[in-house]
């Protein structure tokens, strides 16, 4: 069954088409990256599977339902590039703000932000406030929160992109981890080739004006990746796949030499 | 983390008196000196240049005349404050509720807003003469509680509009991930955001508030209110006494913001830099 199907987006804002004829359906646990150059609308995408844009032309199914749907029955986990975490809340307590909305009782509360800061690493730090914690610290509370009521699919918005390479690096082996064990679908976006590479199983390559999606590959790199996966053969050629993808998308003179390192 | 990087926490701030104060006690010496110079400078000025005490008394007369007089500014000091205290809880009041309002229907907020910010602008206190009149020739707390809740209610209303809109687009987006309605979204997300604002809103008014009740006074009022105190022993050049009334009017002022202040440290301990 797939947990997202989109069919024929467009969304338009003013005279402006950001999107076009999208069409992309997601089964469950994918990891679907979705790429592009800025102003290529991939977040605009996201926010409208989400339901917090909704589209001009077309239709989000998510579960089955209708997007708004899906969002009333809170379905899906969001996270931002920026953390979104509210500083007159404790890190537990942000945690389990969705908890709190959806009603669940006190004790039950408790356990789960307990098991879900378990999840991210970050025992012992429920009762600090979020801006005593570092970026990738508060950026793993909000992905904590995004999984805290069990959602079927995880909606990531340039979640490492504020984070510097080192960092970024360890916290995608993190969410592969938490991918891993939490068994949700997601769908990523980024503007880095060798993340969308090392964690999807799925890269939707997108061109801009209109945005669209110019190209799906399929990554089979070997589940599950570690460290030595970014230094297959395996992993460059693909990368490189994704890059020709994104300049055949972006009109870019071909004849000058790609750049050699996987980052973007 | 899988990796042991180093990761700098700051330690969780503590409550306490200096927590509340916001200072420790040797941060405060500076100021003291200050305090403690001015009136020294006062005192040696008025000696040394012979000033006349109509034109401004020294400091140590003010001080004996307070000490002797105290019982009787005490109690004009309470009176004025009442009404003082009465102007700012209604004009504060009313102020949160209208904000309220006016951030939850944005173009009634649009519609009235300028006219908010114009009238934050004028002089109100222009008014307490007139204001005097509307309520039994001015000589009840009523009128001065009317003119103090008028000028607490604007500043605290431009600032509580600013603090409930200046909400950032993804903290609501969050929100709505979580299909929350209007309600939730002002008790979770807007008013926890306007928190900050609307403190600074209510110490600005906590000294309109003053102002307010004290020059209503000036315009008629009970024979025991500080502003009448102050007014008829000057007329009668009563210097000291009118200066030690001004004290008055200072000190009761202060313990208002100060309260307020107190209030605001409980209510934002979540602030990184409310110490400051």
């Amino acid at each position: 069954m797939s947990v997202v199907e989109i069919g024929g987006v467009t969304k338009r804002f003013g005279q402006t088409t950001a999107l076009q004829g999208i069409n992309l359906e997601i089964a469950e646990r994918e990891f679907v990256s979705l790429i592009g150059p800025s102003g290529c609308g991939k977040s605009t995408l996201l926010r409208i599977v989400g339901d917090l844009i909704q589209p001009t032309d077309g239709e989000v199914v998510v579960n089955g339902k209708s997007a708004r749907r899906a969002r009333v029955d809170r379905d899906y986990g969001i996270v931002f590039q920026d953390p979104v975490l509210y500083d007159w809340r404790t890190v537990a307590k942000n945690v389990s703000l969705p908890l709190e909305m959806a009603k669940w009782p006190r004790q039950k509360r408790a356990a789960r932000v307990r098991e879900m800061l378990e999840l991210v690493e970050l025992t012992g730090f429920g009762d600090h406030r979020p801006w005593q914690l570092s970026g990738g610290m508060q950026q793993r509370v909000s992905i904590a929160r995004a999984l805290s009521f069990d959602p079927a699919l995880l909606l990531m918005d340039e979640p490492f992109g504020a984070l510097d390479e080192m960092t970024r690096e360890r916290m995608n082996m993190e969410l592969l981890r938490i991918w891993e064990a939490s068994g949700s679908t997601i769908v990523f976006v980024t503007h880095s080739i060798s993340e969308a590479v090392f964690l999807s199983t799925r890269v939707a390559v997108m061109s801009p004006r209109p945005g669209r999606i110019s190209e799906t590959i399929p990554i089979d790199l070997p589940q599950p990746r570690t460290a030595g996966t970014r230094e297959e053969p395996r992993f460059f050629e693909l990368v490189t796949q994704v890059r020709e993808a994104l300049h055949l998308g972006h009109d870019v003179d071909r004849t000058t030499p790609a750049p050699q390192e996987a980052s973007a | 983390m899988t990796s042991g990087a180093p990761i700098a926490v700051q330690p969780v701030p503590r409550g306490g008196l200096g927590r509340l104060v916001g200072r420790r006690l040797t941060d405060w010496v500076p100021a003291v000196v200050v305090l403690v110079g001015t009136i020294g400078l006062w005192q040696g000025l008025i000696v040394w240049l012979d000033v006349q005490a109509f034109l401004l008394p020294k400091p140590t007369s003010i001080a004996t005349t307070f000490w002797d007089d105290k019982s009787e500014l005490w109690h004009a000091g309470w009176y004025t404050f009442q009404e003082a205290l009465g102007g700012f809880v209604v004009g504060s009041g009313l102020a949160i509720l209208v904000a309220l309002l006016l951030a939850r229907w944005r173009p009634l907020g649009t519609a009235l807003m300028p006219y908010a910010i114009a009238a934050n602008a004028i002089p109100i206190i222009a008014f307490a003469p007139i204001t005097n009149q509307w309520f039994n020739g001015g000589l009840t707390k009523s009128s001065k509680i009317a003119i103090a809740a008028v000028l607490c209610f604007f500043p605290v209303l431009v600032n509580t509009l600013r603090g409930l809109t200046s909400v950032r687009p993804q903290d609501i987006e969050l929100m709505q991930s979580y299909a929350a309605g209007q309600l939730e979204i002002f008790r979770r997300v807007r008013i926890p955001t306007a928190l900050p604002f609307i403190f600074t809103g209510l110490k600005v008014a906590t000294v309109l508030a003053m102002i307010g009740a004290v020059v209503g006074e000036y315009f008629g009022g009970a024979l025991n209110a500080l502003g009448v105190l102050i007014l008829t022993r000057s007329r009668l050049f009563q210097f000291n006494q009118a200066w030690a009334g001004i004290v008055m009017v200072c000190l009761f002022g202060i313990a208002l913001y100060i309260a307020v202040a107190i209030a605001e440290r409980l209510a934002l301990r979540w602030v990184p830099s409310t110490s400051d």
